[in-house]
């Protein structure tokens, strides 16, 4: 599924064909988003994610409802690379350290839906639902400085403000953030043209950007999009069958 | 694409990614073995050793069940992957541990400060020396590597990317053969990897 600044969701497609038609275009990596998981207090589906895993030629995440080592097992067993927390880690910080601990710094992204309140950046929670929706006071700066030392292995920072509104990254909150994060750092939300993509690998120095809907409408193929960055002197993995 | 591959055990040493290894050799028509019994793995025609995790856990979890003794028998071509293949070597510094000793060199944490720990994405091979292992891969193919520590370029090293300077990315002994970065998560230059070593001819058992 995809949202469009987390509200209206809508069903674009079934899972497998568009997995397949991404990694065969040349994605890095998919991240899969079951949104609804936390505010419906409930855990993922794992049957798809065998399908995923076996199809998959590429590194997927497993998001959503990930709310203990148990569930983070399974899905990892089920062929994901990583599992990503959200609303669980903010519930129960621990849970970092736990996940962190048994499968390795590696395998736990934390994902941070944040936007400006009050004149700093902060933490937003169950985003998933437009109801349930809110802020949770905490200061994102400070939050990111805390899952990184509870053993945080990579970062997946969403601006909610320029989410789905393809008006680009939000640089600036993405410089703030890469400031205070030595693990890596992948830009979402805001994604509306190959140039958004050139910008956030330029001026915030992010390791990766995350984009569903300009693919999920075809608005930017990726194979175009990845040969534009290379023309445009970033360091990227060609489409898959370009001459390295 | 069909191989004769011959059977193939999966070491189950508990680490994340067995089951996306599985995955990768049932896409190339192998169905492999996921096993940690001494006896299977000894008489497999080849042996992966998958690893995610911490290198001080995994080596633990070998002398356990004795695979820490088996291992160095064995004679079959054997593939370690990611933190698998760091075992294969004289040791880690991440919990300060002696490995396998199968190829030579002590894997070092990438420095702080520079880039990103843990090193997450895709980087370019370099290839450096001819091997069947490689047959197929080019200078500058892509591969997809996650990791925290690193082997330096040895004698051993047929392969090597840069991340905080240039080490050790496929790596060789005799039957013993290591990937540092993911075949079975690196599209198609992965699937040559392991294709090749599917391929590689079964030694003198």
């Amino acid at each position: 599924m995809k949202g469009v600044q987390f509200r209206d969701h809508e069903v674009v497609g079934d899972i497998l064909d568009l997995a397949a038609r991404y990694a065969a275009e040349g994605a890095d990596e998919l991240v899969f988003y079951d949104i609804t998981a936390s505010p419906e207090g409930r855990g993922v589906d794992r049957r798809w994610i065998s399908r995923i895993g076996r199809l998959l030629d590429i590194p997927f995440c497993v998001a959503g409802g990930i709310r203990s080592v148990a569930e983070a097992e399974a899905v990892l067993a089920a062929g994901a690379e990583k599992v990503s927390v959200n609303s669980p880690a903010i519930a129960n910080p621990g849970l970092v350290d736990e996940l962190a601990h048994r499968f390795g710094s590696q395998c736990v992204v934390v994902g941070i839906d944040s936007q400006t309140r009050e004149g700093r950046y902060e933490v937003y929670q169950f985003t998933g639902d437009p109801t349930k929706t809110r802020s949770t006071a905490r200061s994102t700066l400070d939050w990111v400085s805390e899952v990184q030392a509870r053993g945080a292995g990579e970062i997946v920072l969403n601006c909610m403000a320029s989410d789905g509104v393809r008006r680009g990254y939000d640089i600036a909150q993405l410089q703030a953030v890469r400031a205070v994060c030595g693990v890596p750092l992948i830009a979402s939300g805001g994604a509306g043209a190959p140039e958004h993509f050139a910008a956030v690998f330029r001026e915030a120095n992010v390791d990766g950007a995350l984009a569903a809907s300009v693919f999920h409408k075809g608005l930017i193929r990726i194979p175009d999009l990845k040969r534009q960055l290379l023309a445009d002197g970033i360091a990227i993995r060609p489409p898959e069958g370009d001459a390295a | 694409m069909s191989f004769t591959a011959g059977t193939v055990a999966l070491i189950d040493n508990g680490g994340a990614n067995v089951a996306s290894v599985v995955h990768a050799l049932d896409r190339l028509g192998v169905n492999a073995e996921r096993t940690a019994s001494p006896e299977r793995i000894a008489a497999a025609d080849r042996v992966i050793l998958p690893g995610v995790g911490a290198a001080a856990d995994a080596m633990a979890r070998l002398q356990a069940s004795g695979l820490d003794r088996l291992i160095p028998t064995l004679t079959q071509p054997v593939l370690g992957i990611c933190l698998g293949m760091q075992l294969l070597f004289s040791g880690s510094d991440e919990g300060n541990v002696a490995c396998l000793a199968l190829m030579h060199g002590q894997a070092k944490r990438f420095p702080s400060g520079a880039l990103p720990v843990p090193h997450m994405g895709w980087n370019e091979l370099r290839l450096r020396q001819p091997h069947a292992l490689l047959e197929g891969l080019k200078d500058g193919d892509y591969a997809y590597f996650v990791h925290s520590y690193a082997l330096p370029v040895s004698a051993d090293t047929l392969a090597t990317t840069d991340y905080s300077g240039e080490f050790t990315a496929v790596a060789a002994r005799g039957n013993f053969h290591g990937a540092q970065f993911h075949p079975e998560r690196s599209a198609s230059v992965g699937s040559l990897l392991l294709a090749n070593f599917l391929r590689l001819p079964a030694g003198s058992r």
